[in-house]
């Protein structure tokens, strides 16, 4: 029975949230045309038994994305943080359509 | 009063001023407040109680406590009925109803104890042997008897009448065991400063020391104790309440029992589950006696040494007045000198060579006989204990006698801390398994971890108890606590070997599992621990094994010539002890099962003949009762209503996205598969959105309000996925794109006019509205206000007839649910309900849920003209996957029943022609409904690409029903395939 603690709504019981994968794999920008790395984001895990970093998702609260590194042997929560802080990527803006 | 003949006058901690009546397979007797069902019935002198499951034999009461192998009875009566209680915990109280189990006729004679003589093939692995292979079938015919045969007792069907109810709580330290020391951690953890919860699965408080004389220093002790916690405000006591499970993140969960004694007369609450959240643990959970094997060894009258001491000294009864002790070490020792003090006749068999001097000096000052180097060998009597035979230095001899007490040392407690993935270690000079490495919040005392004299066990719960308290900040000075010897001796490590090639000698006596089992399981190869476990049901019982693991791992090693640690032992689960599943339901029962959605509409329908339908949380109107008899008849008219006239549907259940921000128009152009930033204001289109993997996800329609600014709309199943999944996308893929989503699906009722009036009926409901096709043409927007609230009207088709979805704010739903009524009243408008909707969708070929299935591609539903040739959306590299293009992949055909008077069905299997019907076929038939204008069912289904030729031929067999029936595979668009009628 986890408990989160929501960097916004303080620690919450695991049951508000909805789990959302492996944080640490790399998604490819959206246009990325190449599909080994699609299919390393979507099928290639993996598994730890040790620190994990996985996305879960408020979803009964502030419906925050959220990045929670949590250890696969005991499920001990070491840090909590809000998904939007993640190292800043380049960005896959384009130009607004005319 | 009657007989409680086996009871003494003195002493005790029964309330004797408070006798209490119940009955027992229809027997009246009696006991007192303060016993338990099983001290009552010994006192009765009742000494047969049960059946056991395999070969009914005649069982007794074995332990006294939740250990309990043997005596499991039914309680109550009707839909309070509970089936497999153990006798040695049910706290007694008037009136109880309780029977034994397991028997025909009657418990004293049953018919199928016939088993017993059956043994030899009931063996271990006889289900498998037996009925596994060409002999299978057998297990058709035979399964009903031996269900029948086998088994435990039977539950009630009644509806229960009690409440049950689920809790959270918090605290800071729990401590698990009301004993010694747990008693010690509750005092110590509370004058540190801690909230403290004590849990204790008894209805008294003092573990062991309850099987302490009632007037020893060991009551006084306990007298104290109890009084210096009760002056702690910040203690939470639980009594008869079981940790049955302990979870991660410091999570107990606990079962409570009502207090039976003091019944409500307005109901209560018969069971409260307690999740239990604590900052640390003090395990305090003791041990339990492991039991000798021999012959006969599960007759009524043999008891584990300790529990007969409990009957004697906590609830008076003298449940023999000649015993037989047969032990391994010091501890059953007490247990023949306080029999012999209360004037039984007293023989110690004891396996040790020589037994300690103290003991044997105390032993021939009570006169009490002792045979050294001597274990018992067999037992005699049926219903009760007669003789056994004992085999000593001096050869075999026999004595007479109605109890016997048996111990083979001690096993500590270690289920919760197993629960929680603790590995239990052997430990040499116990001879037992003790929780391995605890966890920074957990702490292990008493007798769970080894320390099994008293003295100890107090010194080490009153460490634990600091310890805990230290661990959530609270450090204050604590007090020593006050001392208790009782001058236990050392346990002995000394363990009866496997007594090899004797008959019924049970190791688990619940399962009926003997150490002929596990000498088969051996010699078959079933060695390891799991496996002997699986092979020979051990321990799988409502007991879990509690007094059985440690003597079958202990006979396994022997017969492996392997030491205990490297045979290992099984892991523990929970529950501890067996949770009725009403008490962990609580309150989530009927109507509270789960929550219900109503639509804004929803009393509307109630009130005009609307059959709901449960659409995931959802109540839908199925179809309307004026429409006709059955829903058969109703959505076939409901559907000609609308294509002929107009129908009127409620459609509030479609998820609803508020999509806004600069980048609304790129981000919606990533997640839908076909293009939506050339999107004009004021128009909407339809949109599909593609998972990561190309598999389809979701479909619906998306308009844009403005520049910035636009209204999405989800199927009724994918409202909450689709949202989270157009956060996720936000927040960790592109949180570059300033976008904000919201869901406003509560927020709008939705409804839909559909047919060819209904253009004019709209006229009318909204005079004021220019509803021309020039201002509303299809795939157009209106916005406006209606009573007030805000007004958006759509000009879309899901039926394929001219149609227009009206949203409103929610609270004014229901009145231009009306005011459309009124106004199409002339105009024949009805209203519709899902199965029509279902029906009309399905005759024009748009797919739903049961073609979106999780795992079709755009390809496979006919639709990959919609993304084109556009790239860089959700799902676009993985849907080219050479896979994904197989030429014999399912794809979406349409089928029309080529067979007068006989009808597709949904999920029947499509094979061709000529071939034989097995297997999965080529393909599935999806979605059918009859079609009022081509006069017979027709269907979507998914076909092989290879096989799925417009106008070939396929079959549809539906082994459910044994039908077989002749398609053609069609264009799936059965209705106006041009499309005009949405301009109609």
């Amino acid at each position: 029975m986890l408990r989160i603690e929501c960097p916004c709504c303080g620690p919450r019981d695991h049951d508000e949230f909805r789990y959302g994968g492996d944080a640490s794999v790399k998604r490819p920008a959206h246009d990325d045309p190449d599909p080994e790395a699609w299919y390393r984001y979507v099928y290639i895990r993996t598994n730890p038994a040790g620190p994990h970093r996985e996305f879960w998702q408020h979803v009964t609260g502030c419906r925050q994305w959220l990045v929670v590194e949590r250890d696969t042997r005991n499920h001990a929560i070491a840090a909590v943080d809000f998904a939007r802080k993640l190292p800043a990527r380049k960005s896959t803006l384009r130009k607004s359509p005319a | 009063m009657s007989s409680n003949r086996k009871r003494l006058s003195v002493g005790a901690r029964i309330i004797r001023e408070q006798p209490v009546e119940f009955t027992f397979d229809g027997r009246k007797l009696a006991g007192y407040r303060g016993d338990t069902l099983a001290s009552a019935l010994l006192a009765n002198g009742v000494t047969l109680v049960g059946r056991s499951f395999k070969y009914h034999r005649p069982r007794g009461i074995f332990s006294a406590g939740p250990e309990e192998p043997n005596a499991l009875v039914t309680l109550g009566t009707a839909g309070r009925r509970e089936p497999n209680l153990p006798a040695t915990t049910l706290e007694l109280a008037d009136g109880m109803v309780v029977e034994s189990q397991n028997r025909w006729p009657s418990l004293a004679f049953d018919m199928q104890s016939v088993n017993g003589l059956l043994a030899p093939f009931l063996s271990a692995g006889f289900y498998y042997k037996t009925f596994m292979g060409p002999t299978r079938r057998a297990w058709m015919f035979y399964e009903h008897f031996i269900r029948k045969a086998a088994g435990l007792g039977r539950a009630g069907t009644g509806v229960d009448p009690d409440h049950y109810e689920v809790r959270h709580a918090f605290a800071d330290v729990a401590i698990v065991g009301g004993g010694p020391a747990g008693l010690s951690a509750a005092r110590a953890a509370a004058a540190a400063g801690a909230r403290v919860a004590l849990i204790e699965q008894d209805f008294l408080l003092g573990g062991q020391l309850l099987a302490e004389p009632s007037d020893s220093a060991a009551a006084a002790w306990l007298r104290q104790a109890e009084a210096e916690l009760e002056g702690f405000e910040t203690i939470t006591l639980m009594k008869r309440t079981t940790a049955f499970g302990s979870y991660d993140g410091n999570v107990l969960g606990l079962v409570e029992q009502r207090d039976p004694t003091n019944p409500q007369p307005n109901g209560e609450t018969r069971q409260t589950v307690t999740m239990l959240r604590i900052r640390s643990i003090v395990f305090a959970t003791g041990a339990i006696e492991r039991p000798m094997v021999f012959s006969n060894n599960d007759r009524p009258g043999v008891m584990l040494a300790s529990a007969a001491r409990t009957y004697l000294n906590r609830f008076a009864v003298l449940p023999g007045k000649k015993i037989v002790v047969a032990t391994t070490n010091d501890g059953a020792w007490r247990t023949a000198f306080d029999y012999a003090a209360a004037g039984a006749e007293v023989t110690v068999a004891d396996l040790r060579p020589v037994p300690p001097a103290a003991l044997a000096a105390e032993a021939g000052r009570l006169g009490v006989v002792v045979r050294a180097a001597t274990r018992i060998v067999d037992l005699h009597g049926g219903h009760a204990v007669r003789r056994v035979t004992l085999n000593g230095p001096e050869g075999q001899s026999s004595a007479a006698c109605d109890l016997v007490c048996i111990s083979d040392g001690w096993s500590p407690t270690v289920h919760l801390t197993s629960h929680l993935g603790v590995k239990p270690v052997y430990r040499d000079d116990i001879d037992g398994f003790v929780p391995g490495v605890f966890s920074a919040s957990q702490f292990g005392a008493g007798a769970m971890i080894g320390a099994y004299a008293t003295v100890a066990a107090i010194e080490d719960g009153h460490r634990a108890g600091i310890e805990a308290a230290a661990s959530c900040g609270k450090s204050a000075p604590v007090s020593a606590p006050s001392k208790l010897d009782l001058g236990e001796t050392g346990s002995s490590v000394l363990r009866e070997a496997l007594p090899a090639g004797r008959a019924k000698a049970f190791v688990d006596f619940q399962m009926d599992v003997t150490t002929g089992d596990i000498e088969l399981a051996h010699r078959e190869g079933y060695e390891s621990v799991e496996h002997l476990k699986r092979y020979t049901t051990l321990g799988m019982g409502t007991d879990q094994g509690k007094t059985s693991n440690f003597p079958a791992l202990a006979a396994m090693a022997a017969l492996r010539n392997a030491t205990i640690p490297e045979t290992g032992t099984t892991t523990f689960r929970p529950p501890y002890t067996p949770v009725a599943i009403g008490a962990l339901a609580g309150r989530a029962i009927g109507h509270h099962f789960k929550p219900i959605r109503r639509t804004p509409m929803h009393d509307w329908h109630m009130a005009n003949g609307a059959e709901m339908l449960e659409v995931g949380l959802w109540m839908r109107p199925y179809f309307y009762r004026q429409s006709g008899r059955d829903v058969n008849d109703a959505y076939v008219a409901e559907m000609r209503n609308v294509r002929q006239a107009a129908g009127l549907m409620d459609i509030s259940t479609l998820g609803k996205i508020d999509v806004r921000g600069p980048d609304a128009a790129i981000f919606l152009d990533r997640v839908y598969a076909n293009g939506f930033a050339k999107l004009a204001v004021g128009r909407a289109r339809y949109g599909i959105m593609l998972r990561d993997d190309g598999i389809v996800f979701d479909d619906g329609t998306t308009t844009r309000l403005a520049e910035n600014r636009f209204f999405m709309t989800t199927s009724t199943a994918k409202a909450a996925d689709v949202l989270s999944r157009l956060e996720f996308l936000l927040d960790t893929a592109w949180p570059d794109l300033r976008v904000a989503v919201t869901s406003v699906s509560d927020e709008w009722a939705a409804m839909s006019v559909a047919g060819p009036n209904s253009r004019a009926i709209l006229g009318a409901a909204f005079p004021a509205l220019d509803v021309s096709d020039e201002a509303l043409p299809h795939m157009g927007l209106l916005e406006s206000e209606w009573e007030g609230r805000g007004l958006r009207i759509l000009r879309l088709s899901y039926s394929g007839e001219r149609a227009y979805e009206i949203y409103v704010g929610a609270t004014a739903g229901e009145q231009l649910w009306s005011c459309l009524l009124e106004a199409g009243r002339l105009l024949a408008l009805k209203p519709y309900g899902v199965e029509a909707l279902g029906a009309l969708r399905v005759e024009k070929g748009h797919v739903a849920g049961p073609e979106i299935d999780g795992r079709t591609t755009l390809d496979d539903l006919g639709l990959g003209r919609m993304a084109g040739k556009r790239s860089g959306f959700v799902g676009d590299v993985l849907r080219r996957r050479p896979a994904l293009q197989a030429p014999n992949r399912q794809r979406l055909v349409g089928l029309e029943c080529i067979e007068d008077g006989k009808r597709l069905r949904g999920g029947a299997i499509l094979f061709l022609p000529d071939e034989k019907p097995h297997g999965h076929g080529r393909g599935r038939v999806t979605s059918v409904t009859f079609s009022p204008e081509r006069g017979h069912y027709v269907g979507l289904a998914l076909l092989a690409g290879d096989v799925a030729a417009e106008g070939s031929e396929v079959v549809a067999v539906y082994p459910m029903k044994a039908e077989t029936v002749r398609a053609r595979v069609v264009s799936p668009v059965f209705v106006d395939p041009q499309g005009e009628r949405l301009h109609g």
